[in-house]
């Protein structure tokens, strides 16, 4: 007994406030229900937002109960910056995905000398995880033309660990971003996907 | 129609296809997005942001007395705000269907208590919904809309953070118009003089009585049987996580929690050898379930600090059945000794040379709710208590009155000062307080996602309207010392603060400058720090912004991606080592 019932499938995402962690969690909901699926998503706004550290959770499958996932039952788990990707690792079962930003954002309590940002963050996630993939998701997005387009390269990496059609994904990106942007979009999906 | 909503879209939706024609309220999370997904249908819903939570409700009630459904939205604490006129609301009664929804938020994820609305519905007697999803969420303003009306007495609608900002499948309907609107002169109902108001009162409880038999067979309350060796009666959110926990028992769903349905529990209760009550945060369904004379468990073995979640409940279940939890195997939290990445100031927000200049002297800080709530944290650390809505201008001054030795300031934004500000300011110059107040004004309504307020210039349908003058209203209330600030002029800040800290009267400081978030737009041109002018002082770091990125033993870099240009860092340089980025190139 456990909260996947081994029916839902459950994807939590990390990063920091601001960094299109909404927007990524959309497009995993909207491939599930292309998909056919029942979805349940959860998301933080208010205070939290400001900067702080944010996560998203989006579950799956015939009938959904709690929107919220469960520690240690993710199946896949996508962080949009390496230390947080470190900080919500639990959540992720223990043979899940996990695919992490290589970016760093470094938080005010480091920058007032409160704390230290950890330097070995790479090897402490390959430390964790035994499936990692670590994407310079920001570097890829800024090549393709905007570094905005950082979490769907993520996303892209992502969907190798789910069960949905590509074409899902496709339908769920081109109706989650704004139609000028779908082609970048599309691309970084395509780019992050090939990491995989 | 299927659509994946929030349960404040849902809530919105609902309002719309259960006919409601005015729809009011303060924002406040979990609860905002309600009143900006009302917009959508303002072609037929006249919708408003008011001053603050009573003003709101009394809108609300106005319109349903004359004969509109009416919905009035708010969190939890704003309930406190707007409890005087549901109180005797729930007297008097409505005509069109009322509904206040009020988002709690269990867990304190952006707020400063965790109050059970359930409290609020017993304490003044009127209907409680509680949806557990987004369906529910808007199916249930309609049977609160129906319920308020056939019985004439005001609903709740309690949502939490999870209902509020958990996206589940909606199936769309249609919209259902109430009768027009045309108020009847009634003053045995409307005008709760001690008289009337008798009479009301034995009235409430009739309608009580009838509303407790006719939730025992209200759809929004329903049995799951199932096994009968348990039976849990839940509510709201915690139904979902006593369904992962607990799939095999029978399950008594409240949807309208109140007034207790007594035959239903009783019937539900009879049919299963041993019962659980499985509710968020108070005993409330518990103690109600006992006083039947019901023999149940509940809080001993539930939490009732914080939300619930499937975990929680795994580990009460394990507790009840005397085993040890199987825990699935989780790696060990990693994060123990990461950094802390708590919420800050925005890169280049206002609020920043406010507590900039407030860090120059040895004073008392009482603040109050919104961004500027932020300042309290490290590195600024320049704000001492926090209350309420408007509570830091009246606590500045009962401190002052007590004899407190430091110079005591009280720091409130715009949209708070005209929530409950001005009735504080008004005390001080009435009683002749010496605190100073500054009114940290950035136009808007930061924290809960830039809402206009009366001060901004428009209305929430878009309407340009008129931008109420802080200075005007402190002028008015009796205050002679007022001054308007730019809070980047760091020493002009400095030394008109110490100037208003001596003065020995009431003094009125407005920092005035536009959120760059709302308005989209950098305050100034991006900084950039001249290495080989940087002594490594880290004077600027004490600014808390998070565009500067210290490191260790090389001078401070800041992120050109993040910088807003305010200039802050700027002027607080000592070395002129930090410089307009164009100019150094
Ligand atoms: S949203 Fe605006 S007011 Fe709030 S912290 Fe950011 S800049 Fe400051
Ligand atoms: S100018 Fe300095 S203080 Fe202002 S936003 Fe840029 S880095 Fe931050």
């Amino acid at each position: 007994m456990n909260s996947t019932n081994g029916t839902t499938t459950s994807v939590v995402l990390a990063g920091v406030g601001g960094q299109g962690i909404l927007l990524a969690s959309e497009i995993v909901a909207r491939a599930a229900m292309i998909a056919g699926y029942q979805v349940k998503t959860n998301e933080v706004h208010g205070m939290a937002q400001r900067g702080g550290s944010v996560i998203a959770q989006i579950r799956y499958g015939k009938e959904v109960f709690s929107p919220l996932v469960a520690e240690g039952t993710a199946r896949v788990f996508g962080a949009l910056e390496r230390v947080e990707g470190i900080r919500f690792a639990h959540y992720l079962a223990p043979d899940g995905l996990a695919v992490v930003s290589s970016q760093a954002i470094i938080p005010v309590t480091v920058s007032s000398g409160a704390a230290v940002y950890p330097m070995d963050a790479h090897d402490r996630l390959k430390a964790i995880f035994s499936r990692l993939i670590y994407v310079d998701a920001a570097i890829i997005a800024s090549k393709i033309g905007n570094i905005r387009a950082s979490n769907v390269v993520i996303l892209g990496a992502l969907s190798t660990g789910l069960n949905l059609p590509i074409e899902a994904w496709h339908e769920a990106v081109a109706q989650s971003v704004p139609p000028k942007h779908k082609d970048l979009n599309l691309r970084a999906f395509e780019e992050g996907r090939s990491q995989a | 129609m299927i659509e994946l909503l929030s349960g404040n879209e849902a809530i919105a939706r609902g309002a719309y296809e259960a006919g409601v024609k005015m729809a009011c309220g303060y924002p406040g999370t979990p609860s905002t997005e309600i009143l900006e997904n009302v917009v959508h249908f303002k072609d037929v819903i006249y919708c408003q942001w008011a001053p603050n939570e009573k003003v709101a409700f009394e809108v609300a009630a106005g319109a349903s007395i004359a004969g509109a459904r009416s919905i009035v939205t708010m969190k939890h604490v704003g309930l406190n705000v707007a409890a005087d006129p549901l109180m005797t609301l729930a007297y008097t009664g409505i005509k069109g269907g009322f509904v206040a929804i009020v988002a709690d938020d269990p867990g304190m994820h952006s707020s400063q208590n965790e109050q059970d609305t359930r409290h609020f519905a017993r304490f003044a007697k009127v209907p409680l919904f509680e949806p557990a999803d987004s369906q529910e969420a808007k199916d249930f303003i309609r049977f609160a809309i129906e319920i308020s009306e056939q019985f004439a007495i005001p609903a709740i609608l309690r949502s939490n953070t999870r209902v509020s900002h958990s996206r589940t499948l909606v199936t769309l309907g249609n919209r259902t118009e109430g009768a027009p609107v045309g108020f009847e002169k009634n003053p045995q109902r409307f005008v709760p003089i001690p008289a009337h108001a008798r009479l009301m009162r034995v009235a409430l409880e009739e309608k009580l009585a009838r509303m407790r038999d006719l939730a025992c067979t209200h759809p929004a309350n329903r049995i799951e049987w199932r096994d009968r060796s348990l039976g849990i009666i839940t509510h709201s959110i915690a139904y979902q996580y006593v369904r992962e926990t607990w799939p095999e028992a029978s399950v008594l769903k409240l949807g309208w929690s109140w007034p207790f349905p007594d035959n239903l529990i009783e019937q539900f209760t009879a049919g299963v050898k041993r019962v659980l009550v499985v509710e968020e945060l108070e005993d409330i369904l518990e103690e109600h379930t006992r006083a039947l004379g019901i023999c149940c468990d509940g809080k001993n073995f539930i939490p009732n600090i914080g939300e619930l979640s499937t975990p929680r409940l795994q580990a009460s279940r394990a507790k009840m059945e005397g085993r040890e939890i199987a825990r699935p195997v989780v790696p060990v939290p990693q994060s123990k000794d990461l950094p802390g990445r708590p919420p800050v100031l925005c890169p280049g927000c206002p609020h920043r040379g406010v507590f900039h200049a407030l860090g120059k002297y040895d004073v008392i800080v009482t603040g109050d709710i919104g961004c500027y709530s932020l300042g309290a944290l490290a590195p600024l650390s320049r704000m001492d208590t926090i209350l309420c809505m408007g509570g830091g201008i009246s606590m500045a001054h009962g401190m002052v009155k007590a004899g407190e030795p430091r110079k005591v300031v009280g720091i409130v934004g715009d949209s708070t000062f005209f929530h409950s500000g001005i009735t504080g300011l008004l005390n001080i110059a009435y009683n002749k307080g010496t605190a100073v107040l500054i009114v940290v004004d950035n136009r808007t309504t930061a924290m809960t996602g830039h809402q206009d307020n009366p001060g901004s210039g428009a209305t929430l349908m878009g309407d340009p309207t008129i931008a109420v003058n802080i200075e005007d209203i402190g002028r008015a209330c009796g205050i002679k010392r007022v001054h308007t600030i730019n809070p980047y002029e760091v020493d002009k800040v400095v030394k008109l603060l110490g100037e208003e800290l001596n003065a020995g009267e009431p003094s009125l400081i407005i920092s005035r400058y536009a959120c760059p978030l709302d308005i989209k737009q950098p305050v100034g041109k991006r900084r950039i720090v001249k290495e080989d002018l940087c002594k490594k002082c880290k004077l600027c770091l004490k600014l808390g912004c998070p565009a500067m990125e210290g490191r260790d033993g090389q001078a401070p870099r800041i992120n050109e991606t993040l910088c807003a240009g305010c200039g802050l860092c700027h002027q607080v340089c000592k070395f002129a080592a930090i410089a307009i980025a164009e100019e150094v190139k």
